[in-house]
């Protein structure tokens, strides 16, 4: 009896050693010219038909390494450089884009229909290494339960996280390790200038609250997501995305009327997320395809319900659910791509003295 | 020659535990190895098994050099001195496990091994679990395991040693017999001279990795080579002395001994039946120290006033009580003068 | 020798090497001043001295804790024993990010302790350090109470027929018979924590930082390779030292003690003292063990009808490109594959190291297998990356290279299972067989394997276990597919909505109860000797 167990053993263990070796075929078929590669983070999503539409149409079949988040895919695509996993890097955003450009990750290509993209997403405009696909905003989303049970308005711009009223109410993200956290402290001196140190004081006389990630503030801290409400979440402002309430709608059973949580349209800064032909690309024509693909009006249409972002192109219609329970702020704040890389890490250090320490 | 060992040398770390070894054992032949621990007595036999490699030298088995071949190759038997039996397998799989590395077919392994278990003394055993074996049938399963592949050579490393007495005087006739009916060569080794004296054709007594003395029991017991085999046989009556014309000159006083006696600086052994005791004014005077039974005879131990001490071989009745006094005369008969 | 060797090489040294290497050296030269200049930098200095403070007060705090129940588990018989035993363990190998928020929901806001007493421990060190006891609880009950069984109460009976009190006779004893035992469950305890992620990212919030999470911020948010190179350096100096100190302990443990039957040695409790202690450490595991785990479950069926499992079977065409159900399977398979890798390289690795003329290099390959499990996934994720990026070895975009990390983990877990008992086994029976005409191969087959048999299945089961459970090299490494389950759970609790946290929990309540069924198993054939764990 014991015997069949070992020859089962011995078995599995032989498998493993020949599917092992096996393996080294798939590099084959990646380098081969018929497949692309996309390098993404681990946000990346799309539906299924509109990907096969674009395999069938362009005769390209399509390969996803989803890469860790958003910064940990930066790094490794630049730690590979000179030997990419890809053809196609999509997942960059502006904080994160003069590192991408800096260190040579992409080479220039410009897709077709780059025209349509809004004109002030459009950088790099003489070399054409990355092109804009989608964009985000990070803003404070409050909890309306709390604000009408305690009959009072929500915030909805910077000046009014400072006031006495919204004392203790608010939950942010670490700068230093989260993407929205690091968001809010752009948008703050986006709209403070040299005055964002006196603000960040402030707000912390007011009580804010700091945590490491987007899960713990979110799922945990605040009172108006699911999560939280289990988790007895206690701070009714957080900072997180202008694509929350939306998705606290369609992500939800049955599907409540209107969104239980609300953006602060004043508070917004704008992440545009951009993607390019990696260098050294092994099939460079498939990733031009394929970047031509990502700015078709398929996928920017497909895209919002998917990756929870808005669309780049002029024409591109935004989902009924986002315009219905997300209002996209007006003039959200934003800032060049250079500025940040320029003064990202001074910023990052001055905020975790003064709000850390 | 089924076995021979010609200059086999194995060294741990520069010291010989087998020094230059040179045995022969031929076919249908039963030889043992006696000596202390650490004489390399089971160091020999780990080297004939291929357990153990040589430092030097060679070991030949039905004339071919064996260096090189594996234990698994080399179609010699072993039985350890715990025996060693698998313990997850039964009575049966153990008897039968040398059949199964053989390639034996099923049928011919239960046909086996139910004859071995008989052989040995446990008919119907095979199923019987071997924890729950008594050491007198663990051992009879071991013998029966190491027959079962029919080796050319059949080693046994202190097989009787963990039973108690009876049962290994009784197994030590068992063995002769069954060996003398199978013609099974065997090499066996033992610290013990009467485990040894009964079981072996010849005996090979060792002492610090080399060959002290080999021959018949008979003659192994009668004249001892040397100083060592005969205390280690258990003689205590050995003293150093000089041999002029059928007399010795010893710390005890001139003794007798045969005429044909080698001449010179000698050892004297005198066995204890040659220490007849006498009326004190009568011989070497000594003192009885203690008295030990031992079945047939008494063992008396004596402190003569100048000399070594002495022991005697006693009929029971005529022992004397310790303490005593008594006087001690030498029968030339019972003195053999080491070589 | 030369396999286990050869993939540690290949899959674990070169891949660090290369990733501190790419650190240390600009243009071609080393840059050996910055170790200097980054050691020298205080807020290093303060994460090294947290780190360390931590990690020693996280140790003592679970000795004490889970102390009193190596003693249960060894001495007293009671009903349920071994399912709970299983059950201590699920904690030890889920991954931080699942159970961070259950945690929570202990030491945090509207948990227990704030009901009851209006205390609040999260983002406190408090957090952390319960947290630690929480994880590693099982490691102190397996390792102590392991040998605890195995210990003859005899000689404590003995110690008593001679005057010494209850508490004297266990001092004087047992305890001086355990300490090799205590000092390899202390060391084990103080690696994990030493080498702590997870639980100091999520429950420790933005204030505090060990080594490993520094090194995970400097090389993947702020891309600064050379100062992690330099923080991968210290904390190999550091669990270098930790396993040298543990191989030393670990060969006293084999080779003084004599050991009984660990079936003939538990008793049904007697007298008041002993159920109280059965009570206080039933409780302890109620509220420390099973109340984050049971808030899990809980949310996981906070919608009526089973409807966040239902929906883990639907595909949204979207989202993950499977149904997360999916991720059940892929896990499933990884973690088969993954204990095939570490069962064939631990066991190859034990045999090698139990032979009996295996030499000091040989030993020192014992602690070396356990440096995987102190290294930061990040590192060896990043490495893989630029280490195996060239064939025959370009390995990056295989679906091999997770099992093979996962493997890393799983090893040490399995030389640490099988090697006490292949050491057990008398060479003289592989002799016997030897003799008998049985080559090498057959040796190995007919002795050693039915002795290790059952070490090597208990070996295997936690191996798949931990891999199972596995979250940091697996998420650092790309995957052109589905995701494994406690990935599945971290990108499902990264998205809004009520429909990904029903699911996030509904996903982490299989991952637990897989975990549970692979451990219960273990623990029916749990062996007298099972080494370590």
């Amino acid at each position: 009896m014991h015997h069949k167990t070992l020859v089962a053993v011995a078995a599995g263990l032989g498998l493993v050693t020949l599917s092992a070796c096996g393996s080294t075929d798939d590099k084959g078929s990646a380098a081969d010219s018929k497949t692309v590669t996309l390098v993404s983070h681990d946000s990346w999503a799309v539906s299924k038909n509109v990907l096969s539409d674009f395999e069938k149409q362009s005769g390209y079949k399509v390969k996803v390494l989803k890469d860790g988040d958003a910064g940990q895919a930066v790094n490794k695509a630049i730690l590979t450089k000179d030997n990419p996993q890809g053809d196609v890097f999509f997942g960059v955003d502006n904080t994160l884009l003069s590192r991408a450009l800096d260190n040579g990750l992409f080479q220039s290509y410009e897709p077709k229909g780059s025209d349509q993209i809004v004109q002030k997403y459009r950088v790099d405009q003489d070399k054409h290494r990355v092109t804009p696909i989608d964009t985000g905003d990070i803003c404070v989303n409050y909890d309306k339960a709390y604000f009408s049970k305690h009959k009072l308005t929500p915030p909805q711009t910077f000046a009014d996280l400072v006031k006495p009223e919204y004392k203790n109410l608010l939950v942010t993200e670490n700068a230093a390790t989260s993407s929205p956290g690091l968001g809010f402290l752009l948008g703050s001196t986006a709209h403070f200038g040299d005055g964002w140190q006196d603000y960040w004081k402030k707000l912390e006389a007011n009580g804010v609250k700091v945590v490491d990630g987007w899960e713990q503030a979110y799922d945990e801290e605040f009172s108006g997501s699911a999560g939280g409400k289990k988790a007895h979440g206690d701070r009714p402002l957080v900072v997180s995305y202008a694509s929350s309430p939306p998705a606290e709608v369609i992500y939800a059973d049955p599907k409540p009327t209107t969104a239980p949580t609300g953006v602060a349209t004043g508070t917004c800064f704008r992440q545009v997320e951009y993607a390019g032909l990696l260098s050294n690309a092994r099939n460079s024509e498939g990733g031009k395809a394929l970047l031509d693909f990502l700015i078709s009006m398929e996928f920017q249409e497909d895209m919002p319900l998917n990756m929870f972002v808005y669309p780049v192109r002029e024409t591109a219609a935004v989902p009924t659910e986002f315009v219905k329970y997300g209002p996209q702020a007006k003039d959200p704040e934003t800032l060049p791509a250079d500025k940040i890389a320029a003064n990202r890490d001074q910023w990052v250090k001055s905020w975790t003295s003064l709000v850390l320490k | 020659m089924l076995l021979s060992l010609e200059v086999a040398t194995v060294r741990f770390g520069g010291r010989a535990v087998l020094d230059a070894v040179d045995l022969s054992v031929a076919e249908h032949e039963i030889v043992c190895v006696l000596g202390p621990s650490g004489s390399g007595k089971s160091t020999l036999l780990r080297a004939v098994a291929g357990l153990q490699p040589l430092s030097g030298g060679r070991i030949l088995l039905s004339g071919r050099d064996q260096s090189g071949v594996p234990a698994h190759k080399r179609g010699v038997g072993l039985m350890f001195q715990d025996h060693q039996l698998f313990p997850q397998r039964d009575v049966g799989a153990n008897v039968a496990f040398g059949l199964r590395m053989q390639e034996a077919s099923k049928a011919e392994q239960a046909t086996e091994v139910g004859e071995l278990l008989e052989m040995v003394g446990l008919p119907g055993a095979a199923r019987r679990a071997v924890a729950g074996l008594s050491g007198g049938e663990q051992q009879r399963v071991a013998l029966a395991r190491a027959l079962a592949p029919r080796p050319r050579l059949l080693m046994l490393d202190e097989p009787l040693g963990q039973l108690d007495r009876s049962l290994r005087e009784r197994l030590v006739v068992e063995l002769r017999e069954l060996f003398g009916r199978l013609g099974t060569t065997v090499l066996a080794v033992t610290h013990d001279q009467g485990e040894a004296f009964a079981l072996a054709d010849r005996v090979v007594v060792m002492r610090d990795g080399r060959i002290a003395q080999s021959g018949t029991p008979l003659e192994v017991w009668q004249r001892p080579a040397d100083e060592f085999v005969a205390r280690f046989l258990g003689f205590e009556n050995v003293v150093p002395a000089t041999v002029t014309d059928g007399a010795a000159v010893t710390p005890w006083g001139k003794l007798p001994v045969p005429e044909t006696a080698p001449q010179g600086t000698r050892t004297l052994l005198v066995r204890p039946a040659g220490v007849r005791l006498v009326p004190a004014p009568e011989g070497l005077r000594c003192t009885v120290t203690a008295r030990t039974f031992k079945g047939t005879h008494v063992a008396v131990h004596l402190r003569p006033e100048d000399g070594p001490r002495l022991e005697a071989a006693c009929a029971l009745r005529e022992a004397p009580e310790t303490g005593s006094e008594v006087g001690v005369e030498f029968d030339p008969t019972e003195i053999v003068v080491l070589g | 020798m030369a396999g286990p060797v050869a993939f540690f090489a290949v899959f674990f040294a070169y891949p660090v090497a290369a990733i501190v290497a790419r650190g240390l050296k600009t243009d071609g030269t080393w840059q050996f001043g910055r170790i200097a200049d980054v050691v020298a930098r205080s807020d290093i200095r303060h994460v090294l001295w947290f780190t360390t403070w931590q990690a020693l007060a996280s140790t003592a705090l679970t000795l004490l804790v889970a102390l009193p129940a190596a003693y249960v588990f060894a001495r007293l018989d009671f009903p349920g024993k071994q399912v709970l035993r299983a059950v201590v363990t699920v904690p030890f190998v889920l991954p931080t990010v699942v159970v961070g928020t259950a945690f929570l929901a202990l030491v945090g806001r509207g948990g227990l302790l704030d009901a009851w007493w209006g205390v609040r421990l999260d983002t406190t060190v408090w957090a952390i350090l319960l947290a630690h006891v929480f994880f590693n609880y099982a490691v102190v009950v397996r390792t102590v109470g392991g040998l605890w069984a195995q210990l003859d109460p005899r000689q404590e009976e003995a110690a008593r027929m001679l005057g010494a009190s209850p508490l004297g006779a266990w001092r004087k004893v047992t305890l001086p018979a355990l300490a090799p035992a205590l000092a390899a469950g202390a060391l084990m305890v103080f690696l994990f924590t030493f080498t702590s992620f997870g639980v100091v990212q999520i429950l420790g919030g933005p204030t505090f930082s060990t080594l490993e999470v520094e090194i995970y911020r400097q090389t993947s948010e702020i891309f600064d390779l050379s100062t992690a190179a330099v923080l991968t350096l210290v904390q190999f100096v550091a669990v270098g030292a930790i396993l040298a100190v543990h191989a030393w302990t670990v060969r006293r443990r084999e080779s003084v003690l004599r050991l009984v039957d660990a079936s003939v040695t538990a008793r049904r409790p007697r007298g008041t003292g002993q159920w109280a202690v059965l009570a206080g450490v039933l409780v302890t595991i109620a509220v420390l063990l099973l109340l984050p785990l049971a808030v899990l479950v809980g949310r996981s069926l906070d919608a009526p009808g089973f409807g966040y499992y239902r929906a883990l079977t639907r595909d949204d065409g979207g989202t993950f490109l499977v149904a997360p159900l999916t991720a059940v399977t892929t896990s499933l398979e990884y973690a088969v594959a993954a204990t095939a890798i570490a069962v064939l390289i631990g066991s190859l690795a034990a045999a090698a190291l139990a032979r009996r003329d295996a030499g000091r290099l040989a030993r020192g390959f014992d602690a070396l297998l356990m440096l995987p499990l102190g290294v930061s996934a990040v590192t060896v994720g990043f490495g893989f990356l630029i280490a195996l990026d060239e064939p025959p070895l370009d390995l990056r975009q295989s679906w091999i290279l997770v099992p093979l990390a996962q493997a890393l983990v799983g090893a040490p877990f399995v030389v640490r299972t099988m090697l006490p008992v292949l050491r057990a086994v008398d060479g003289r029976l592989r002799e016997a067989a030897a003799v008998l005409g049985a080559s090498p191969w057959r040796v190995w087959w007919e002795v050693d394997l039915p002795m290790v048999r059952r070490a090597l299945l208990v070996a295997a089961g936690f191996a798949f276990a931990v891999s199972l459970g596995e979250f940091g090299a697996t998420v650092f490494i790309a995957r052109p597919d589905n995701p494994t389950l406690p990935v599945a759970v971290a990108r499902l609790l990264a998205r809004p909505g009520d429909l990904n946290y029903g699911q996030a929990m509904a996903l982490s309540t299989i991952l637990m109860v897989v975990c549970a069924v692979a451990l219960l198993v273990l623990e029916r054939l749990r062996t007298d000797r099972t080494g370590e764990f």
